[in-house]
């Protein structure tokens, strides 16, 4: 009898020695609504690192090796289905870290609920700078906040066109005005004419109303947009109502690889990328931006967008903050994510660790990309600027 | 050409659809008293029914209106007979759950099948420039389209012996039926066409806008506030009410940011609910 005992405490040791040894990370997918192309990308950068940290034999930490778990659920682009599943993920799924979901206001909700729960979630696709200078203590953003965006794109006409007349038509969301407002400031401290500002609501499918405006302020260049189904939808009207601007720089979308599918009307468009394959990073740690790319576009057969290679980052960061630490006890990932100074193929990666602003990314810079077509034909995306990074000329005026 | 000349034209063009979309619910409403609630669903599923045919036979998309509003209205008919005969003569709150129940079938359906991401009619008519202003081709025809479906209806209500029997009914169902006129028939016949009517709106809003199994939402409140602006049951006068909602988006939104346009359409629907109970037509119905 006393070996029967032994044998189940062995065993029930065993189970539970094994039952650590992995690392659950949650999240939501917006595998339907608005948001649903820009967040599956983001999505496949999880899995794709998953995928390789695991058949690896999983993340070697304090003499342990732990395999990861994903659990992720369809939050249909919706914010109250964001809160209830970031608590199902917590409270049932027993989730050691979160992702976030994708967007800025869904992450925004998420972060409640994580903050709420003392829980590390690594954000991708937020951008917006608010939710982070809330006080919240274990959020971390990835992306170069929405501040950054526009910049590249006004420094970049400035060059072509000190005097241009720009229209900013954009989604009212939380991403998109973060990412405006302070580019109509901008703008005007560069000596732009700001000839038309308006916002959309999010679903918006019929311009007519707006791009009668925008012509009508005799606007030359149009920024703005939002996600990839407003942004698509504008840049095949501008192109229907024969809109001939000489610069279109839209927000995420033209990131994209179906953007391909507008035909002309994506041709020139421009988009504030976080991230290009082409942007070529020494990386100081995980694999290099080549090694990515086409690791990514054998498992998916199409390339990563930038949405892609924020998820496949943000797990290379929280890897590396469990390899430090030696475990995935929460305060020790945090404190080595507040430490986080590092080159990855992403780029660089620094945290700011101050109360008012903790969890804002510092380290990350962005470029400008812009739809071009290669000497056969073919529709490429290259990246236009800054003049140190980028891999063609930028087309001006595309019409 | 000036801006504000371009918008109007915009809102005639956009009216023709909101006008279309509303008329079958003024018919259904109308002729057998009930607030149609699959009307959304139905416009997104004529929607649908044009990017399936489009997709497979990728002919001009007009030609393929024929085939969806067929399809519509049979499908209007197996929806009357299963969700609305039931409830004709009995209090308006059994009708409105009742088709209310099969908008969410066929919402819930339609997002298992097509999920919620935006869908495109991938087909382009040549359009007509005016100085800076360009007027998409599928804009016209779609208008156009909608203009020649209204006045065949119209044709149909006021010509034809079916029509007429339609009309009949909608005034005095007991008194039809002693002329010997079959009311469930004509019940039947009506909810088929306005159902062929909502998905001839949502075909021809595919050509014009991305769409969802959702979209139909937005034109299904449009068509409240147009059939009110038009007086219940008046199919033809909910064409010239859509052109005139179309009209008043035109003309406001040069003045004011597009977002604000909900609430002056709403706020438009409660002042004629109030100042014009039976609708700027008034009069009797279809």
């Amino acid at each position: 009898m006393k070996r029967l005992f032994a044998y189940v405490a062995f065993v029930l040791l065993a189970v539970s020695a094994f039952a650590q040894q992995t690392i659950t990370i949650g999240f939501t997918v917006s595998k339907t609504g608005s948001l649903n192309v820009d967040s599956m990308e983001q999505y496949r950068g999880f899995e794709l690192w998953r995928d390789q940290v695991n058949s690896a034999g999983g993340i070697k930490a304090g003499g342990k090796t732990y395999k990861i778990n994903l659990v992720n659920y369809d939050d249909e682009s919706n914010s109250k289905r964001v809160q209830q599943l970031y608590s199902r993920m917590i409270l049932q799924d027993k989730a050691d870290f979160l992702f976030s979901p994708y967007s800025s206001g869904l992450t925004a909700t998420a972060a409640v609920v994580t903050e709420q729960f003392g829980k590390i979630m690594l954000t991708t696709g937020a951008a917006e700078e608010k939710t982070y200078k809330l006080g919240n203590r274990y959020l971390y953003q990835m992306f170069a906040p929405a501040a950054d965006y526009l910049k590249t794109a006004l420094d970049a006409l400035k060059t072509k066109d000190p005097k241009a007349n720009v229209a900013f038509v954009y989604e009212d969301s939380a991403f998109s005005v973060a990412v405006v407002n302070p580019a109509k400031a901008y703008a005007q401290q560069l000596g732009f004419k700001v000839g038309f500002d308006e916002a959309y609501a999010p679903n918006t499918t019929d311009f007519s109303a707006i791009l009668d405006k925008v012509i009508a302020s005799k606007a030359t260049v149009l920024m703005g947009g939002g996600h990839y189904a407003d942004g698509s939808t504008l840049a095949r009207q501008l192109q229907a109502r024969k809109a001939a601007m000489k610069m279109i720089v839209l927000l995420v979308a033209p990131d994209s690889p179906q953007w391909v599918e507008l035909g002309d009307a994506g041709q020139g468009v421009m988009v504030p990328s976080q991230w290009e394959p082409q942007t070529a990073f020494k990386a100081q740690y995980g694999p290099t931006g080549t090694a990515f790319d086409k690791a990514y576009s054998a498992k998916y057969n199409t390339p990563p967008s930038y949405e892609s290679a924020g998820g496949y980052a943000a797990g290379l960061i929280l890897q590396r903050a469990i390899e430090q630490t030696g475990g995935t006890d929460t305060a020790k990932v945090a404190q080595a994510l507040n430490g986080t100074d590092i080159t990855t193929f992403w780029g660089r990666t620094k945290f700011a660790t101050a109360q008012n602003d903790h969890g804002l990314q510092t380290g990350h810079s962005m470029v400008l990309a812009q739809w071009q077509k290669d000497k056969a034909g073919k529709p490429v995306k290259q990246v236009a600027w800054p003049p140190e990074a980028k891999s063609a000329n930028m087309v001006y005026p595309i019409h | 050409m000036s801006g504000t000349l371009a918008s109007l034209i915009d809102g005639v063009l956009v009216g023709c659809i909101y006008g279309l979309s509303a008329m079958g619910l003024s018919l259904i409403w109308g002729v057998m008293d009930v607030i149609n609630l699959t009307h959304g669903a139905m416009i997104a599923l004529g929607m649908f029914g044009m990017y399936l045919l489009f997709s497979a036979f990728t002919i001009n998309a007009y030609v393929l209106l024929l085939p969806v509003i067929a399809a519509g209205f049979l499908f209007g008919v197996a929806v009357y007979w299963i969700a609305v005969h039931w409830v004709i003569g009995r209090p308006i709150l059994l009708s409105l759950l009742s088709t209310f129940a099969v908008n969410m079938i066929i919402i819930g359906v339609g997002t298992a099948v097509w999920s919620t991401s935006p869908y495109n009619v991938n087909f382009n008519l040549p359009g007509v420039t005016m100085g800076r202003y360009t007027f998409t081709g599928n804009h016209i025809a779609a208008a156009i389209a909608a203009v020649v479906i209204a006045l065949a209806l119209q044709l149909f209500l006021y010509r034809t012996r079916l029509g007429k029997a339609i009309r009949a009914v909608a005034e005095n169902r007991e008194a039809a039926e002693l002329m010997g006129i079959s009311s469930a028939a004509v019940l039947t016949i009506a909810f088929g066409i306005g159902i062929a009517l909502a998905a001839a709106s949502g075909a021809l809003v595919s050509t014009l806008f991305p769409f969802t199994i959702l979209s139909g939402s937005a034109y299904e409140l449009k068509s409240f506030v147009v059939t009110v602006l038009a007086g219940l049951g008046k199919p033809f006068g909910a064409l010239v009410a859509g052109v005139l909602l179309g009209l008043l988006e035109g003309a406001v939104t040069p003045l004011i940011a597009v977002s604000w346009i909900p609430l002056i359409e709403f706020g438009l629907f409660v002042v004629v609910l109030v100042v014009f109970p039976r609708g700027i037509f008034g009069g009797a119905t279809a």
